[in-house]
């Protein structure tokens, strides 16, 4: 029972505290801070209370509607990029060679829109989609088809969403084709023997065997296509009108275009605390409906 | 149900263009009874999986044929093989029920629903997986997986075969003895013919009625248990079935007198005919041997140490070079290091390279 006092190990924590309270504790209390008071300049601050809050969650206000309008329009845009991405990753991470030097070949393929800094992307797809100059552009309305991003609502949307799945279903599919190779060759000469049809060796081998990269997959996508900010504001600067402003684009034109750091802040808190709760939704979610399967993994 | 031949069936992993001598599994031509309970018994890389996975077509021969109640089925895919093979590690559908596991074949064939629920019930009961047929599969022991591995082997009654590959690997020891005897049973119930790879020889001489020796990629005997005991047709053969295996020891046979280390020992049969030039050694079972007190005209060998089985005593001799091992009779204390060895003359056999001479009369 006579344990050993020492308390010398905290030492070897005390940098990663300071780390961490320089790089999120101090900003997001600053956040904090600023969304609780008001500010008209010069340094001078004055106690709001929740006034900013009940401002941003109420649509009847200038700042509530902006809100709401482009929270429902981010949600949308994820659940599109969802329902496209990770479908298409499967696909793709199943049709690729399962050896020899293809499958180099295709990783480095697959590798490089991940490679590509964010605002490279969306200046390449901002010039790409140009119907004077860009070859897309140029392409499509050649053959008759009216597109025009700048103008047109739906050519924004089609045109955001291509890039958005160009740039990460190599993504979904790298996390699939991780998942597909450490599946033991015994499980298809078993399915064979048992004469599974394709289908077949998809629904009860392939798939479930890929539940747990699926859901690495689907966190990481909604977190950034529900925080995207970079790509659509350099392709469309979240036009026309409205159409294409995202969360935090709303949030950047308050806080850096009105300098309202009050409601910038509040509305910053919200959006957080909506990833936070949407993300541990889909991994509960996701976990329980694998639960038997880990749990005896586990064990076994 | 099917006869199944193989007629000079190959195989190399480097194609067949490669040296005939580096084939995993090297030119074999046999038949397999319907009906019949096969082992196929050999060490880790003698062929036996490769053999196994060339009958079931998940690999496909660089040469020869594999015939199906006379029927070529080499270009068939495993699918339309109608053959059926459990593995060596559970394979189990995550997503599926045990029943629903157990299903599977049948359904995936299309069977009609009252044929598989029975089948299913069947197998299970057969099995002891009944209480667990509602249970999602994923949530069972190692054990229990590897049940329902075997119950998806068995459940088409319409099968060419069922092949295990090495079964009872992840299965506890105390498990195995049930299961293994459960496998018999099954065999006599369901009237499939079963082949069964091990490289445990208890495993394969329990099992089987015919038992296949492989070696190197070859075949170096098949027959009853008791032929690979009495009578092995390699050394191979005696020195891995047995425990202790074969004694095999070189020497100078001549008519009915074999010589070793100058001491001459009679024989039982008479070998006139050795081929010249072949190494020629005389191959007795431990069982066959036993050691006595030193004694003219025994063959004096030196005791390096006694092992005790329990119901039965081997003494690790030397003679010259050569070791062997002896049977101790009960009742026989040992003196010294030195002793006589007795030898059953009818039970020794004689190897010319390695491969078996009948002697005459």
């Amino acid at each position: 029972m006579d344990k050993t006092v020492n308390q010398k190990a905290w030492f070897l924590v005390l940098p990663v505290f300071l780390i961490v309270a320089f790089s999120a504790v101090l900003p997001l209390m600053t956040v904090v801070n600023y969304s609780f008071q008001d500010t008209f300049g010069n340094n001078q601050f004055f106690w709001n209370g929740v006034g900013w809050f009940k401002e941003l969650l109420d649509p009847s206000t200038d700042l509530g509607s902006r809100f709401f309008a482009s929270l429902w329009r981010n949600l949308f845009f994820s659940a599109v990029i969802l329902a496209i991405e990770v479908p298409l990753g499967i696909i793709v991470a199943l049709s690729m060679p399962r050896e020899g030097w293809r499958v180099a070949a295709c990783l480095v393929i697959l590798a490089l829109p991940l490679l590509i800094p964010w605002n490279v992307v969306g200046t390449i797809w901002q010039i790409f989609g140009r119907p004077d100059i860009g070859l897309l552009g140029y392409v499509l309305n050649s053959i008759g088809i009216d597109y025009n991003y700048v103008s047109n609502e739906f050519d924004a949307w089609a045109t955001v969403i291509v890039m958005d799945v160009w740039h990460w279903t190599s993504l979904v599919a790298l996390l699939c084709y991780a998942g597909l190779k450490s599946i033991p060759d015994a499980y298809y000469q078993a399915a064979q023997i048992d004469g599974a049809s394709r289908w077949a060796v998809f629904t009860a081998i392939q798939l479930p065997k890929m539940h747990r990269v699926l859901l690495i997959a689907v966190l990481l996508r909604f977190m950034d296509s529900f925080m995207i900010y970079t790509e659509p504001f350099v392709v469309t600067g979240g036009g026309p009108g409205n159409s294409t402003t995202f969360v935090s684009i709303e949030l950047v034109k308050i806080a850096l275009g009105q300098f309202d750091l009050g409601k910038a802040a509040a509305l910053s808190l919200v959006y957080n605390l909506i990833i936070i709760i949407v993300c541990w939704v889909f991994y509960t979610v996701m976990t329980n409906a694998g639960a038997d399967r880990s749990r005896t993994e586990g064990a076994a | 149900m099917a006869r199944i031949d193989l007629v000079d069936l190959a195989h190399s992993y480097a194609g067949n263009g490669a040296d005939p001598e580096s084939f995993a599994l090297k030119p074999i031509s046999m038949t397999w009874r319907q009906g019949g309970a096969y082992a196929l018994l050999g060490p880790s890389g003698c062929g036996k999986t490769t053999l196994l996975n060339l009958i079931s077509g998940i690999v496909t021969p660089s040469r020869g044929k594999i015939l199906f109640d006379g029927t070529d089925v080499t270009p068939l895919s495993t699918q339309k093989r109608n053959i059926s093979q459990v593995f060596q590690f559970p394979v189990i559908y995550d997503t599926m029920t045990v029943g629903e596991n157990l299903a599977f074949p049948l359904k995936n064939r299309g069977a009609a629903k009252p044929e598989i629920a029975a089948r299913v019930a069947e197998i299970a009961k057969l099995l002891d997986l009944t209480p667990y047929l509602n249970r999602k599969a994923t949530r069972l022991t190692a054990d229990a997986k590897q049940k329902i591995s075997l119950g998806r082997g068995l459940v088409r009654s319409d099968v060419a075969a069922v092949l295990f590959d090495e079964p009872l690997t992840v299965i506890d020891p105390e498990l195995k003895w049930e299961l293994r005897s459960k496998l018999k049973a099954l065999h006599r119930a369901l009237d499939l013919t079963m082949i069964y790879v091990t490289h445990d020889q208890t495993e394969a001489l329990t099992f089987a009625d015919t038992v296949v020796v492989m070696h190197d990629g070859r075949v170096v005997q098949s027959g009853t248990p008791e032929e690979l005991f009495d009578k092995p047709a390699h050394t191979f053969v005696g020195y891995f079935i047995g425990s202790p295996g074969m004694n095999i020891v070189p020497a100078e046979v001549r008519g009915r007198e074999a010589r070793i280390d100058g001491h001459v020992i009679a024989l039982s049969r008479a070998y006139d005919k050795l081929p010249a030039g072949a190494a020629i050694e005389v191959g007795v079972r431990p069982e066959f041997v036993h050691v006595a007190p030193p004694a003219p005209g025994l063959l004096t060998a030196t005791i390096d140490r006694i092992d005790d089985l329990g119901r039965i005593r081997f003494a690790r001799v030397r003679v010259g070079d050569a070791k062997l091992a002896a049977r101790v009779p009960p009742g026989f204390s040992v003196s010294g290091n030195s002793a006589g060895l007795v030898f059953d003359a009818a039970r020794m056999h004689v190897y010319a390279d390695s491969r078996l001479v009948e002697g005459g009369v």
